[in-house]
């Protein structure tokens, strides 16, 4: 009743009926239209609903109230903040490369925005699905880190290059361990596409099937997606102390919100595909058993999209409370956490997987 | 081999004491004070210098002397002592005080004026609203129009007072 899958079908149905069969090239177009509008409208209110919920969360770790003062509990505090920053001037930098410093910041919203797209929201609800959706993800998420780089050179400026270089160094590394905790789900589930992975989890969780090697690849993933946010810990790009704002020192305005959107709108992706693929994303918790019938049918009853966006901000919840909780890193202790410590776990999680796969299940 | 294990190990539960104590700040009860909404319901701690007051009894009488003891000890010209002869029945003549004005927009609060003084005159208040809109409302007068000075008691009196 509460699916989003019947307001699919239905606009699906009704556009088919109301054009003739002839042009059903205008369905598809008008679907299209449809569904990047919705995508776009979407990720706009996502990230004014996690500059929201983060403010608050800091504010309520640091023994604050936070923003309280527009609308009700300060709800409306994020879209006041939006028509500022819409309203401000973009400033125009002497000496710095002019296209690339404006072409930087789409790069990185298109980056997130192209992840964001290929993820399954509820049942049925998703924009493409593809039979290597994890390497699409992957590949496209690391798209970011071109427009960062591009920021950094663009604007001229030793705080932003270091910042822009050191993002470079912790993204590049980071994305090995992330790559390979999600290829040791990709061996248990037995396939790239994230319908069939989240179909393989109808029954049990990928994180419960394999429990020991999916538990170790779920927290290697959470610690090397959360370092590729360029949050918490791992703020090094970023830096206030050291480097002013790091490689967005330049942006003012709208341009700056890019990097503030894309910035947010991570934190959810890499929660969402956490998810997706150690939670079961939009599948309901179900238990094993013959006792737990009820249980079952309970869990069933609750939508897919609040299964969904209920684990996800589950696990934004615990990105936000490490953010606030440890102190950063230097940069020589951020490569060697990589290097030294979850390069080799996850290469050895890898071969746990293998034989788990082979022997115990 | 087994130090590193033991290093990871150590390590991670560091990491998650720190958790456990930002978790439990977390959901402590949030110290802010909504100022404006709690108004007049706010008390503040008793130490709190808020704002210089000379107390007067139910007579409009206060305990100052006049004897200026406070202005020369505060450190930047905050207190200004007027006195002013008056003339007793038995045809003595008298210095009592005036005029105790206050200027709260130089005061630094660090009550070296109720510490030194010899009668007890004045004394802190916890009242934290200062706000005006003129500088020149700043400065207050601490005595009462008409008000004067209580009359010592009997020095055996005030021996015992002081021995309670």
């Amino acid at each position: 009743m509460l699916e989003l899958i019947g307001i699919r079908d239905w606009i699906h149905n009704s556009l088919t009926e109301l054009i003739s069969e002839d042009c059903s090239w205008v369905v598809s177009l008008i679907e299209y239209v449809l569904i990047g509008v919705a995508f776009l409208a979407v990720y706009a209110v996502l990230a004014l609903i996690l500059i929201y919920v983060e403010r608050k969360v800091c504010a309520f770790f640091q023994c604050r109230l936070g923003p309280n003062r527009v609308g009700p509990w300060g709800l409306m505090q994020s879209i006041a903040d939006m028509f500022k920053i819409l309203l401000k001037e973009i400033i125009r930098i002497n000496n710095t490369d002019q296209f690339l410093f404006k072409v930087a910041p789409f790069i990185v919203l298109v980056g997130s925005f192209c992840t964001f797209g290929a993820l399954h929201f509820a049942k049925g609800i998703h924009g493409v699905d593809f039979n290597v959706g994890i390497f699409y993800i992957l590949a496209i998420s690391s798209l970011g880190v071109v427009g960062i780089l591009l920021a950094g050179w663009a604007s001229n400026n030793k705080y932003t290059l270091i910042g822009a270089m050191r993002c470079g160094a912790q993204l590049v590394s980071y994305e090995l361990s992330a790559g390979l905790s999600l290829l040791t789900m990709v061996m248990l589930a037995g396939s790239m596409q994230l319908s069939e992975i989240i179909n393989v989890q109808e029954k049990s969780w990928l994180l419960f099937q394999a429990p020991i090697p999916a538990l170790i690849a779920f927290v290697i993933y959470l610690i090397a997606g959360h370092a590729e946010t360029n949050r918490g810990p791992f703020d090094l790009p970023e830096a206030e102390s050291e480097l002013t704002a790091g490689y967005h020192t330049e942006y003012s305005g709208i341009q700056f919100g890019f990097f503030y959107l894309a910035e947010y709108l991570n934190m959810f992706i890499i929660a969402a595909i956490a998810a997706t693929v150690f939670l079961g994303g939009w599948q309901p918790l179900q238990i094993n058993a013959e006792w737990a019938e009820d249980f079952n049918n309970v869990m069933n009853y609750i939508p897919t999209w609040l299964w969904f966006f209920g684990k996800t901000f589950a696990l934004v919840f615990l990105s936000l409370w490490v953010r606030w909780t440890f102190p950063r890193l230097r940069i020589d202790q951020l490569l060697k956490l990589e290097w030294k410590i979850l390069m080799p776990i996850s290469l050895f999680n890898m071969l746990l997987m293998a034989v788990w796969i082979i022997w115990i299940k | 081999m087994i130090n590193y294990i033991k290093d990871l190990v150590s390590g991670i539960w560091a990491l998650l004491q720190g958790m456990y104590i930002t978790m439990l700040n977390f959901c402590r009860p949030k110290i802010t004070e909504q100022y404006p909404e709690n108004r007049g319901k706010k008390v503040m701690f008793e130490r709190f210098r808020g704002e210089l007051v000379m107390e007067h009894n139910e007579n409009n009488e206060h305990k100052c002397s006049g004897c200026g003891i406070c202005q020369m000890n505060c450190p930047n010209n905050t207190i200004k002592i007027i006195t002013k002869q008056v003339t007793l029945e038995d045809g003595k003549t008298k210095k009592v005080l005036d005029q105790y004005l206050y200027d709260i927009g130089s005061c630094t609060f660090c009550s070296l004026c109720t510490q030194s003084c010899p009668q007890k005159a004045i004394s802190w208040t916890t009242n934290f609203e200062h706000a005006v809109f003129t500088r020149s409302k700043l400065v207050k007068q601490l005595n009462k129009p008409g008000s004067k000075v209580a009359e010592k008691k009997a020095p055996a009196a005030a021996k015992a007072e002081g021995a309670n």
